[in-house]
């Protein structure tokens, strides 16, 4: 189990990756991959049950990741390669012709992490049903996480699956969302307002809890405490107070950086804030 | 003709597809099944009873149920996700294309109430733009069975493909005439008739239709080669290109739209492989309505008379 101070460093490393392969492709979405790094790189590194050398698709004996809001496909590739799915030069691969690290994750190329297809909003949680109702009818005992963005919890078929899991009490389910309280046209409360959200899926059968998404401790212990809750037949949810563009300070905070890449000088300066910890790719 | 395809009495489609549901259910422990609140109207109801944990109730959220089939598909088992083909395709379009087609994942699109057949409910449930919406998806086989005994055998093929499969079928009685317990290979046309002037190629539940039709036109010295088209994508093209070989006159006939539908399928491989004059059957451009399932057939001209009539037409035409 790593310390904190060793996840922090994988999460400067990883917050540098988005930046450089964002910029390096020309496009991408930097704001919701650093704001959502330090959740991520806690459950890869620290509580998720994975083999990245022996991955299979069907997740057999391990514990399953689904990326729903598939634009955080920076921040989901360099985890994946910083984890040893793929060798790490890949990423400067990222959005360019023939490559397997599409726009949007594909599982089309074979690559090793990738479970489903995403980017079109609204599907993970569904699919995270499915595969985590798979894993009880094969008395598999692990989890199945699945990230979604609060934007998209504006699609419906989030309800839908919100109804699903807690009508079959799919308590080997452990979902979070990415709080940070933006979408491409602005702030959420202007553009659709979610109102409370821990009340709605508390009102949806699920255990909700909110986390502070940049504090390690409180993410690890969160997911302990949701893996401990497995078997009670509620699904699990947990709120990730986060902000966008985290660790990068002309990004974080608005939905300006959801979708657009630094140019040459913005991105030197984002990188003079973000540590090398690793090696870049 | 008439001797070895003789109507053994109605029964629907959809009952085909129950019974080879339960079936591939009894042969195969990995087959889960999941409906939208529409398990009676699919005949699911034999499968629900008998591995109740197999079975998922998934209630009028056939977006999610997509997604839920496609968890379970990548996790090794084989999902059977039944609904109205309205709800199923049009509805539910983009599930589809991202977790089922795009993701390659194993999911069978169990499709029932197609085309006008369905009757007194209406244009709102009638859809006649699924077999487009669906063979324009890149890798999705869809499959069009003409009888009960053909939806059963499709069903229990179907399980042993690997592979996303869109499966129409249809909510009335109609003639129950292909053989029982037959073995249905995708992709396979099927040769009803053997014949030398007129090719019809057929689908659905027009395949009665053009049987019916088949048969008054022999009578009066039209010799018919009569395919069945079941499978829609991946298509036999080579059943087509020799067929029209042959006969140099091409009639299609199917209870959908002409947009998307065989006819242009195969006016597309023969305008490139085979060019004869082709008419189609099918509804052109305009939506269905109430009525009998009969009445409609009708009235759309989707019945053994409007093929008779296409196939005079296309002999005029012919070279």
């Amino acid at each position: 189990m790593l310390s904190i101070e060793k996840l922090n460093e994988i999460s400067s490393q990883v917050r540098r990756d988005i930046v450089r392969m964002v910029s390096m492709a020309g496009s991408g979405h930097p704001g919701g991959s650093l704001g959502s790094t330090d959740v991520l790189v806690s459950l890869f590194f620290s509580e998720m049950k994975h083999d990245p050398t022996n991955w299979r698709r069907d997740g057999k004996g391990n514990d399953i990741f689904f990326l729903s809001a598939g634009h955080m496909s920076p921040l989901f590739y360099s985890v994946l390669a910083r984890s040893g799915y793929f060798p790490l030069n890949e990423l400067g691969s990222f959005r360019k012709l023939g490559s397997r690290l599409q726009g949007h994750p594909s599982v089309e190329k074979g690559l090793s992490g990738v479970h489903i297809a995403s980017g079109s909003l609204g599907q993970g949680v569904s699919v995270a049903c499915g595969a985590a109702l798979a894993k009880k009818g094969a008395s598999d005992e692990n989890s199945v996480f699945v990230l979604i963005g609060d934007g998209e919890s504006q699609e419906g078929q989030i309800w839908e699956a919100a109804m699903f899991g807690a009508q079959h009490k799919i308590d080997n389910l452990i979902a979070m969302t990415d709080m940070n309280g933006q979408q491409i046209d602005g702030p959420l409360k202007s553009v659709m307002d979610l109102g409370d959200l821990k009340a709605k899926w508390k009102a949806f059968g699920w255990d909700t809890f909110t986390v502070d998404g940049h504090d390690k401790e409180k993410i690890i212990e969160a997911f302990r405490r949701a893996k401990e809750l497995r078997g009670n037949g509620r699904p699990k949810m947990l709120l990730m107070r986060t902000v966008m563009g985290k660790g990068v300070d002309f990004m974080e905070g608005t939905h300006h950086w959801h979708g657009k890449a630094p140019d040459k000088a913005q991105t030197e300066r984002a990188l003079e804030q973000l540590k090398e910890t690793l090696g870049d790719f | 003709m008439k001797d070895i395809y003789k109507n053994t009495g109605n029964k629907d489609t959809r009952s085909g597809f129950g019974a080879g549901l339960l079936e591939v259910g009894r042969r195969n422990p990995d087959v889960v099944a999941l409906c939208a609140d529409l398990t009676g109207s699919l005949k699911m109801d034999a499968f629900a009873a008998e591995f109740p944990e197999r079975f998922l109730q998934c209630g009028i959220a056939e977006a999610n149920m997509i997604g839920v089939s496609a968890g379970f598909a990548l996790s090794g088992k084989i999902p059977f996700a039944g609904s109205f083909a309205n709800f199923i395709t049009g509805r539910v379009y983009d599930q589809i294309r991202q977790s089922v087609a795009y993701s390659e994942t194993n999911v069978k699109i169990c499709a029932s109430h197609a085309g006008i057949t369905l009757g007194e409910d209406g244009a709102t449930h009638q859809i006649m733009e699924d077999i487009g919406l669906m063979r324009m998806l890149p890798g999705m086989t869809v499959i069009n069975p003409c009888d009960y005994n053909q939806t059963k055998a499709a069903t229990i093929a179907m399980a042993a493909h690997h592979g996303p499969v869109y499966l129409r079928f249809g909510r009335p009685s109609v003639p129950n005439f292909t053989p029982e317990n037959q073995i249905f290979e995708i992709g396979k046309a099927l040769r009803l008739n053997k014949g030398s002037d007129v090719t019809i190629f057929a689908t659905g539940h027009m395949v009665w239709e053009a049987l019916v039709a088949a048969e008054e036109l022999e009578k009066t010295g039209v010799s018919v080669d009569l395919i069945d088209i079941h499978t829609i994508k991946p298509l036999d093209k080579k059943a087509v290109i020799d067929s029209a070989h042959k006969t140099k006159a091409v009639v299609c006939a199917e209870e959908h739209l002409v947009s998307g539908g065989l006819g242009e399928l195969i006016c597309g491989v023969l305008s490139r492989e085979m060019p004869v004059p082709v008419e189609i059957v099918a509804v052109d451009d305009r939506f269905g309505q109430s009525g009998t399932p009969a009445e409609l057939m009708k009235a759309y001209n989707l019945d053994s008379t409007a093929v008779i009539d296409a196939v005079k037409r296309v002999l005029k035409r012919k070279l």
